[in-house]
């Protein structure tokens, strides 16, 4: 008697093997995974824990690591206390003009960054401009490298918090509402804690991207050392004095912090972060 | 009573228009239409989720058009029960009283019967994200009833459930009507639980008129304070 389990399975092996299109996606995807652990062990081979500890011991290099803790953990407060209420918004609600604040948002994300510095720097030789620094001086100051950082992290955030919102379904905020919610305490008691997580990713986005932004701070605040410094631009200035060891050690650091908050991301992110949303 | 005269809602590009009808005080309405007929459209403006563009929408004889949701005193189940994801079963039937701000020994007592009523004891300190279809329908059943509205509004609610605990649920719906004597608007695709729940039966045909399954049924006005 014919097992129909037994011809179906001879039937799909007739198709032939599946093992070539996989590997057609391995060497393909390969070659870039290749490049990036090359990039990495070549900066790992090019120092010495004794060159990482000289760069640390230097006092501008703690100086820079300082300011950019500090300057990155303010910029993520900020781009955090604009994204919840901004995707929040762009998430539930159709208004007029909406298109166009959709596609401003998107400016910083494909703007040159060197662009955002010089806007910033512009923006700031105007007339309001020149009075915003008469109270609190941003160009070529530290205000300046949190603005400058805040400028294109802000823009990932609101990205990170529109999509966040666009996973939790607005039936339950609905429901709220007809349990005699207003609109207020249905957004803070029942939609707020299902983007916790999407909060953490938003916070952890602003956080790497401010740490590796580069351009609009040298535009925008210089790099001033013991000043404006700070790790990106460091690289920049041991690069342009020709002290390569110094320039791989901080790169290695910013590496290892980028490496930590992108394990962060991925733990917490993926489907598992809007999940809760969901319910059996 | 649910009373809707001449009622018209927009819902995007799609129109209900010309929608009366009427289900009586502490009667058990059941609405069927074919599926993107309007119902649940229909349904939104009854609970004040969507504005109604003109007519009128009466609840226990107070006109609600213009109303917010949270002043209509309706309970809402909706078709996939939108249970909170950070809330236990507990806080789920404790919501509508904490904003009510009840007294916490008030609140309590409040979420025991209910937890009773509905078989749901056990399962107060646990999270949605656990429980089975019917037990997350009862604890959608429970948030909605928990502050004793006069007018419940349940859109398909047990559309996704096996055979038997559709039977279990209909029992069980009918003793909360019995025990809370709230009136009732219940969107089904199924004869059978329309048969086994309704008073009456009302079918939206087309996007703009509804009318009642039995002509005749739909008469009473009145609604006993």
């Amino acid at each position: 008697m014919n097992d129909p389990l037994a011809s179906a399975n001879a039937e799909s092996s007739a198709v032939g093997s599946d093992l070539p299109f996989f590997l057609g996606l391995g060497c393909l995807g390969g070659v870039y995974v290749l490049l990036i652990v090359a990039m990495l062990a070549a900066d790992m081979s090019f120092t010495t824990p004794h060159h990482l500890l000289q760069a640390l011991g230097s006092a501008e290099i703690q100086y820079a690591i300082k300011l950019s803790l500090i300057s990155c953990t303010l910029t993520t407060v900020l781009s955090l206390w604009v994204a919840v209420p901004l995707g929040y918004l762009m998430s539930r609600f159709r208004f007029p003009g909406r298109a166009v604040v959709e596609s401003i948002l998107d400016i910083p994300i494909v703007l040159p960054p060197l662009v955002i510095g010089l806007s910033l720097l512009i923006l700031f030789q105007t007339a309001p401009g020149r009075a915003i620094e008469k109270l609190l001086p941003f160009t070529f100051a530290v205000p300046g490298v949190v603005l400058a950082q805040f400028a294109v992290a802000c823009a990932f955030a609101v990205r990170t918090m529109r999509v966040a919102f666009d996973q939790i379904s607005p039936r339950s905020e609905q429901v709220a509402l007809t349990l005699g919610c207003r609109r207020s305490q249905a957004f803070m008691m029942v939609v707020l804690p299902q983007t916790r997580r999407g909060m953490i990713t938003a916070a952890t986005l602003a956080w790497a991207r401010s740490l590796g932004e580069f351009g609009p701070i040298l535009i925008f605040s210089g790099a001033t050392r013991m000043r404006t410094e700070v790790l990106s631009t460091t690289v920049f200035l041991e690069l342009s004095v020709g002290n390569i060891e110094a320039a791989v050690a901080v790169s290695l650091l910013m590496i290892a912090a980028s490496a930590v908050v992108l394990t962060v991301v991925r733990g917490l992110g993926s489907k598992k972060l809007f999940a809760q949303g969901s319910v059996p | 009573m649910i009373a809707v005269r001449n009622l018209t809602v927009h819902a995007g590009s799609f129109s209900l228009s010309g929608i009366s009808f009427n289900i009586p005080a502490r009667a058990y309405g059941v609405l069927m239409g074919k599926t993107g007929s309007g119902k649940t459209t229909l349904l939104e403006a009854v609970c004040g989720l969507r504005p109604a563009a003109s007519g009128s929408i009466e609840l226990c004889g107070r006109d609600v058009t213009r109303l917010k949701a949270a002043d209509r005193g309706i309970g809402y189940v909706p078709q996939d029960r939108a249970l909170f994801p950070s809330m236990t079963v507990g806080q789920h039937l404790s919501f509508a009283l904490k904003i009510r701000k009840w007294e916490s020994v008030r609140i309590e007592r409040r979420v025991n019967e209910l937890a009773e009523l509905l078989g749901i004891e056990k399962l107060l300190s646990r999270f949605p994200q656990g429980l089975s279809g019917g037990e997350a329908q009862r604890v959608a059943l429970g948030r909605a009833l928990s502050a004793s509205p006069r007018i419940l509004i349940l859109d398909e609610p047990l559309g996704a459930l096996d055979d038997e605990t559709r039977q279990e649920m209909c029992v069980l719906l009918k003793a909360v009507m019995k025990q809370t004597q709230v009136t009732a608007l219940h969107i089904t695709h199924s004869r059978s639980e329309a048969r086994m729940l309704s008073d009456i039966v009302l079918k939206l045909e087309s996007c703009s008129s509804i009318r009642p399954e039995e002509p005749g049924s739909a008469v009473v006005e009145s609604c006993p304070v």
